[in-house]
Order: structure tokens, then C-alpha cells, then sequence
């Protein structure tokens, strides 16, 4: 019984048990809902692993599912952000143990309950629990908002390396605290059409709704709601990478009044769909991204120069080479900022180039070809999403010398060769006909499984490796259950 | 790729073991992009050897959609038509060929460079956001200096690619789809007479039932006769071809609608006969070769400007 009691006070008790409890679902739903679709469904495995597991899957409800599909797995990152969060920043003991018992009620309620509705058969009971997590995970994020407040005395600053106000005021902390309460708001635009379409099952997915003159406030909502979502977890994993570490001088005092007026700015734009102020609501969130992004590239800077400066500090005269040695010598510190930096590749450069040339080119393309755009483009933001947290778990769980770069070069080749074999897919018409893209769709196919396959390889590698570690006495997880991310930021 | 694991372990020792493990995974990744560009270059052979199959269905023939209400879109709204007949196929290349050697001889179409254009009398425009004015003139019909156009053009006659007469018309505009339908004494049917034509009364998502098997249709690796993935992927199969038989050891499943209409679910997208208001964009139904079974769904759209042509895309008429 202690030998359990000890396993399981690690898992839901601790920052880095709840954070590994996460990426553990993550992977376990990634690998097998990633056989339904693709290649997998062409060769035959979909059918097999709908028989396998007794799958109810109707044709009529596929939109369906895939909502839930997708808020299972975002319920999980935003734990696992909120996890970092309430293990980073100061804030009563109370609200750290309440936030996190709500949201990781919240997204295993979620995840169990709502895949449960969506994929095997229509419990009503299991959809009542799913709704429930969702209302949890909110309230979590209400509690986090008060929990973050940082007109907060107790949480001023003094070290003049932090952006702060002549009077303290903590800027960073407000960063975060506006990214919190924007994200909460701006679930309330997903759960009020959610609640309009979700009775009777009666959905939508946004991607379908392209191109047509007249959308209701409900579709504009649902819009706004998917694409501010992800921008925010964005956002937040930018200022939890910040954060980590330890983002300061210059560079942090420009950043951080940035992060916090492009937040605001963006979230205004994106909740002005749906008002009379939808025709420049388009500008809006334009101005308020490019602020944002902005911070992000100031952190690179910073990072990529903190990186070069520390492993170059032996070198009187370093040369261009050993500086470039120096910048990318752990993986797991370069990793992260690489990734943003990528991300401009495959998503905010395809987003603005649409942008710029949809009436030219895309809107002379079928809807189904602009939907590949689109469905990528996101899908390629939230894979980066994805390896930044798995760059900052690597750093968490210890990994050191020749795994920690094995682990650390492995996530970032694979998934980049997987996310700019993404980008080719979705621009392959500006460059290949239908009849004679065959070739380039396999060779396309042949990257982006390859690389995503064996990124799902090596997580498994690692779950595996720390579910052993659970049956040793004095594994990892006994180590790791003492410590805390604040007292592990950079130097 | 024994030689990249040889090449990456030797001489190793633990100082060495992560600059080894780097120059492992580079060069692991240059072999692969190495890959992909060899796959991505390999030519397509557009004209490759098709088999021939006679499907037995007659192309010339139409059925009657009797008037009443029907369960519309993938939410059930009901909807309601008078009555109708439709094709019982697309239109073919062959019926596609009459039709251009018939509108050339009295003036319906011309031949404008590598180009069939036809009259159309335009559109109302409203100028609303995105919509692009179209104007009465004369529009595309379709391209003729396409690789993958199937029509063929002599200075005075047009002629079919031998093997894909009895194929669905495909690099087709939505004007020309228009023009055929016109002349033909006939139009194209509107998005509510096709999808009754294609779930009938009950609801279904497929024309032929609840479920898709390979063999019910023709779609993005259907593992159908007339495909290879590995070269020139998915092709069109003649019209009517899912009706049960066995074609040189391929078993079809019968896969007509409730009205006996065949391929209203892959193959080709088919253009349909609305002109919404404020939109400029054509919608069109039933998936095709190059879509998964999911776009196979009665309820599916796609639309693109009425003057976009694909080998993805052809059309049946309504009257």
C-alpha cells in the first residue's frame, strides 16, 4: 500500500509527477488516434484499430469526435502549461494545490469521458462528466487569475534585471496574468457556441466553413475561439520558456510591456468577430500579433546571445564557428527558441503570405485545397507547441551528456523534418499539378511519418523508461518529488 | 543505411559520443531529404496504359426523382424538391466530345487559342467582400493545352483519348459544365436535387448505405484497377463502374443510390447549379479519386471559381 501511496502522492502531487501523468495521456491518445487517419487509414490499420478497440464511429459524427479529439489533447497541454506555471511563479500554497487538483480533475475528465462519448458509443452520462472537465479546467484558470493578481504587494520586484515599474509592479508576472485571464475569457467564445452546436451533436469544423459570405456570430465565435486558443498556449509556452530560463536584462524591460499589449490587442481583435466590428477586427489582430511576436524574438536574441556568451566565455577571440558551436550545444536551451524561430516558417509565414496573396492565388484554388492550408498550418503550431514542452522536460526529468543530446537533437530534427515536409504539402499546388503530385505527396508522406513516427518512438522510450523508474525504490521519481521548477531556473 | 550506422559508430569513445551522435542524425537526415527529392522527381507518366472495361451502363440514361420532402445535409434539415430527372452517370468524354463537335459546327462554343470558350449572361454582382464579378461574355469552357485533358482538338474536329471514352468528362469548368447541361436541353441540378438524388429519403451518409468498403467507389487509395500510388496515383474509372460486377477479378460492390444513379459518391467532384448570392464560387459534390471517404459523404462541399478545371472534377445534368 505505501509502496502505491508513495507512487501516486508523485504523480498527482507533485509538479513533475503531474506534468509526466500529462505528456503520458498525450502520447498514449497521439499514438493511437494518430492510426486513424493518413497513411494508417490507406493501409489499413484504421480498420483494424476500430475493431480492435470496439469503436462506434458513425459517419455523421466525424466532426464531432474530432472536437472532442481536440480538447482532449489541448486540456492536456493547457494542465501541463498551468502545471509549469504554478511550479515557476510565486503564489500561495493554497491556490498552487487547488489549481492544480481542478485541472488535472479537469482534463482527465476530459480526455477519459469525452473520448469514451465520441469513440465508443454515445454515453450521455460520459458526456455530462466530459462537460464537467471542461468546466473545471475553466475554473482552474478563474483560480489562476486570482493567483497570479500581480498588483499583489507580496509579488513586486526589486532586482533591476526584471521588467518592472518604478514601483515594483512585476511586468512579467502581469504578462502572464493578462495571457491567464485572456485565455479564460476567450473559452467562454468556444463554450457558448459549444453549448449552441453540442445539443443534438449538430457541429461544425470551422475549415468547412471557408469562403462562405454570411457565418452567424455562433461560426464567427467558433473561429475566433479555435484561433485565439492556440495563439495563447503560444503565447504562454513563450513566457514559461522565458521564464525557465531566466529571461532578463534589456531585452526582458522591451518584451515583456510588449507581451502584454500585444495579448490584450490580439484578444481584442480576434472577440471583435463577432461584433459589427468584424471588418477590421482583421487589422486589429495584425497589430496586436506583431508586438507579440516581437517579445518572442527578443527572447531568441537574448537567448541565442546568453547561449554563445556562456560557451565561448573560456575563448578570448571566439571564431564564427565556435561561437555557432557554442549556441547550439545543448539542444534542450537552443531547442525551444529554434523552434519559434521555425514556427515563423511554418505557420506565421504561410498565415501572412494567404494573407497577402489569398484572392490571387488561394481563392482561385477548390476549398478543399485552402482547408489543407489552414488544417496544417495549425496543426504544424500545435506540433511546435508540443516540442517546446518536451525541450523544457528533458531539462526537468535530468537528462545530461550524450542522452540529453540524443533526446534534445532527435526532437528537433525529426519534428522539423516533419513540420517543413507539412509546409511543402500544403504549397505543393504552387509549384505541382494534381496529376503529377504523386510522387511529392509520398515522398511528403514519407518525411512527415517518418519524423512524427519516431518522435512518438522515442517518447515512448522515455514513458517507458520512467514507468521502471516508478518500481525502483529510489528511482528518478524519488528525486524529482522533492523538487520545484522555480528552484531550477537557468543561471 | 548499413554503411550511415558503420560509418557513424566507428572509432567511437565516450568524449566523441555526442558530436558522433549529431553527425549520425545529420547525416540521417540528409538521407532522407535525399529520398524525398529522388521520390518527388520521379516523372509521371500521365498517358500510362488505362485498362478498358465496358461497365454496362448506358450514360444516356436518366431517371425520374419523384417530388417530397428528404433529410438534407449531414444535420438532416428537411428539404424538399419537385420533380426531376438526372443522369444516371457523369457526364463522358465521349458525350462531351459530341457535345463540342455539335456546339463548334453552330457557333455555341469557339476555340479561342488553346482555349474552348461558350457565351455566359453573367451574374448579379452585389460586391460583397471576396466576390469577383462575372460578367456576361464569353468564359472558359475548357483548357485544350492541358497534360491531362482527355478531349483533343484537330483544327476541326474533337476526339477522345482512346480508353477514357466511356470516363467521366473531367478539366472541365463550371462554364462548360453550364454550357453541356444548356444544350442539352437540360441544367445542371441544383445542390438539393443532388444530394436527394444521391441518400434518397432515409438519411444515409453514402448512396449505397451507412458504410464505405474499398470496392463501393473510386477514392484516394481505393486499390482500385486504375490506380498506383507509387506513380501517377488516382485515376478516374468509367462511368457506372461500381455496380456489382467483376472486372478481370476486381469485385465491385453495387454501389447505386436509392434512384439507381451511379458514382454520386467518388470518381469526380460534379459541379452543381447554384449561383448563391454574394458569391462567386461554384460548389460541388460527391469527392472524388483523390479525396479520403470521409469527403465521399453525401453532405460534403467543395467550390472553387467557376473557372477552375481538374481531373478531379466533372459533372451530370438535371432537367
Amino acid at each position: 500500500m505505501q509502496f502505491i501511496k508513495t507512487r501516486f502522492n508523485y504523480l498527482f502531487g507533485t509538479t513533475k509527477g503531474l506534468i509526466l501523468v500529462a505528456i503520458a495521456m498525450i502520447g498514449m491518445v497521439t499514438a493511437v488516434w494518430g492510426l486513424l487517419s493518413g497513411p494508417m487509414a490507406e493501409m489499413g490499420v484504421r480498420v483494424v484499430v476500430i475493431k480492435l478497440l470496439h469503436m462506434d464511429i458513425m459517419q455523421a459524427e466525424r466532426e464531432g469526435r474530432i472536437i472532442i479529439l481536440y480538447h482532449s489533447i489541448a486540456m492536456a497541454v493547457v494542465a501541463i502549461e498551468t502545471y509549469m506555471i504554478t511550479g515557476l511563479l510565486k503564489m500561495k500554497s493554497f491556490f498552487k494545490t487547488a489549481i492544480n487538483v481542478l485541472i488535472t480533475v479537469g482534463y482527465l475528465l476530459t480526455m477519459i469521458f469525452g473520448m469514451g462519448f465520441a469513440y465508443f458509443g454515445h454515453n450521455w452520462a460520459f458526456h455530462g462528466l466530459y462537460i464537467t472537465g471542461l468546466s473545471l479546467i475553466f475554473f482552474a484558470g478563474v483560480l489562476l487569475c486570482v493567483a497570479l493578481w500581480p498588483w499583489n504587494k507580496e509579488y513586486y520586484v526589486a532586482d533591476k534585471e526584471y521588467a518592472h515599474t518604478h514601483s515594483g509592479f512585476d511586468l512579467e508576472r502581469a504578462a502572464f496574468f493578462a495571457t491567464a485571464v485572456t485565455t479564460v475569457l476567450s473559452a467562454l467564445f468556444g463554450a457558448v457556441p459549444g453549448s449552441y452546436y453540442g445539443h443534438g451533436f449538430e457541429t461544425f469544423l470551422a475549415e468547412n466553413v471557408i469562403r462562405y459570405p454570411e457565418k452567424t456570430v455562433m461560426e464567427y465565435s467558433i473561429i475566433g475561439h479555435l484561433h485565439i486558443m492556440l495563439a495563447l498556449i503560444a503565447v504562454m509556452i513563450t513566457l514559461i520558456i522565458g521564464r525557465w530560463l531566466n529571461f532578463k536584462g534589456i531585452l526582458h524591460k522591451f518584451a515583456m510591456p510588449l507581451m502584454i499589449l500585444g495579448t490584450i490587442v490580439l484578444n481584442l481583435g480576434v472577440w471583435g468577430v463577432v461584433t459589427p466590428l468584424e471588418p477590421v477586427a482583421h487589422m486589429v489582430i495584425y497589430v496586436g500579433a506583431t508586438p507579440s511576436m516581437f517579445a518572442a524574438l527578443l527572447l531568441l536574441i537574448w537567448s541565442w546571445s546568453k547561449l554563445i556568451k556562456d560557451g565561448t566565455a573560456h575563448l578570448k577571440k571566439p571564431t564564427f564557428l565556435q561561437r555557432l558551436g557554442a549556441l547550439v550545444r545543448d539542444p534542450l536551451q537552443f531547442g525551444p527558441t529554434w523552434q519559434m524561430l521555425f514556427m515563423n516558417f511554418t505557420t506565421s509565414g504561410i498565415g501572412i503570405f494567404m494573407a497577402v496573396k489569398l484572392e490571387e492565388i488561394f481563392r482561385v484554388w477548390p476549398a478543399r485545397e485552402e482547408r489543407i492550408e489552414l488544417t496544417g498550418h495549425w496543426h504544424a503550431l500545435s506540433a511546435i507547441i508540443a516540442t517546446i514542452i518536451l525541450f523544457y522536460y528533458g531539462d526537468m526529468i535530468g537528462l545530461k551528456g550524450k542522452v540529453r543530446q540524443l533526446y534534445g537533437w532527435t526532437i528537433l530534427i525529426l519534428s522539423d523534418i516533419a513540420l517543413a515536409a507539412v509546409t511543402i504539402f500544403e504549397m505543393k499546388r504552387l509549384f505541382i499539378t494534381e496529376a503529377e503530385q504523386q510522387p511529392l505527396v509520398n515522398g511528403l508522406m514519407y518525411a512527415i511519418d517518418f519524423g512524427l513516427g519516431m518522435l512518438l518512438v522515442l517518447l515512448a522510450v522515455v514513458m517507458v523508461w520512467r514507468l521502471t523508474d516508478l518500481f525502483k525504490g529510489k528511482g528518478r521519481w524519488s528525486e524529482e518529488k522533492d523538487q520545484e521548477l522555480s528552484q531550477e531556473v537557468m543561471k | 543505411m548499413k554503411s550511415l550506422f558503420i560509418l557513424s559508430l566507428r572509432g567511437r569513445s565516450p568524449k566523441q559520443s555526442p558530436a558522433l551522435t549529431w553527425r549520425f542524425l545529420r547525416r540521417a537526415a540528409a538521407l532522407l531529404a535525399m529520398t524525398i527529392l529522388l521520390a518527388a522527381c520521379a516523372s509521371v507518366d500521365l498517358n500510362a496504359s488505362m485498362p478498358a472495361f465496358d461497365t454496362g451502363v448506358d450514360p444516356n440514361t436518366w431517371v425520374q426523382v419523384p417530388a417530397g420532402e428528404f433529410e438534407f445535409g449531414q444535420h438532416e434539415e428537411i428539404k424538399s424538391t419537385e420533380t426531376y430527372e438526372i443522369m444516371v452517370t457523369d457526364v463522358t468524354t465521349a458525350q462531351y466530345a459530341d457535345f463540342l463537335n455539335a456546339a463548334l459546327a453552330d457557333g455555341s462554343v469557339k476555340v479561342d487559342g488553346d482555349r474552348i470558350v461558350g457565351y455566359y449572361p453573367g451574374d448579379v454582382f452585389r460586391g460583397v467582400k471576396h466576390e469577383e464579378e462575372i460578367k456576361a461574355g464569353d468564359w472558359l469552357f475548357l483548357p485544350l493545352d492541358d497534360q491531362s485533358q482527355r478531349i483533343q482538338f484537330d483544327g476541326t474536329r474533337f476526339t477522345v483519348q482512346v480508353g477514357y471514352e466511356n470516363h467521366p468528362m473531367t478539366m472541365v469548368a463550371w462554364f462548360g459544365a453550364w454550357g453541356y447541361c444548356k444544350y442539352s436541353g437540360g441544367r445542371l441540378p441544383t445542390e438539393v436535387e443532388w444530394e436527394k438524388a444521391a441518400r434518397g429519403t432515409d438519411g444515409r451518409p453514402f448512396p449505397w448505405g451507412d458504410n464505405i468498403q474499398h470496392n463501393n467507389a473510386n477514392f484516394y487509395s481505393s486499390r482500385d484497377p486504375f490506380e498506383n500510388m507509387q506513380t501517377f496515383g488516382s485515376r478516374t474509372s468509367p462511368v457506372g463502374f461500381y455496380n456489382g460486377r467483376t472486372y478481370d477479378g476486381y469485385v465491385t460492390l453495387d454501389s447505386a443510390s436509392p434512384y439507381g444513379l451511379y458514382d454520386m459518391a467518388g470518381n469526380v467532384w460534379q459541379w452543381t447549379g447554384d449561383v448563391y448570392e454574394g458569391m462567386h464560387y461554384r460548389f460541388m459534390r460527391g469527392g472524388s479519386k483523390d479525396t479520403y471517404d470521409m469527403d465521399l459523404r453525401v453532405w460534403v462541399r467543395n467550390n472553387a471559381t467557376p473557372t477552375y478545371f481538374s481531373p478531379g472534377v466533372g459533372f451530370r445534368c438535371a432537367r
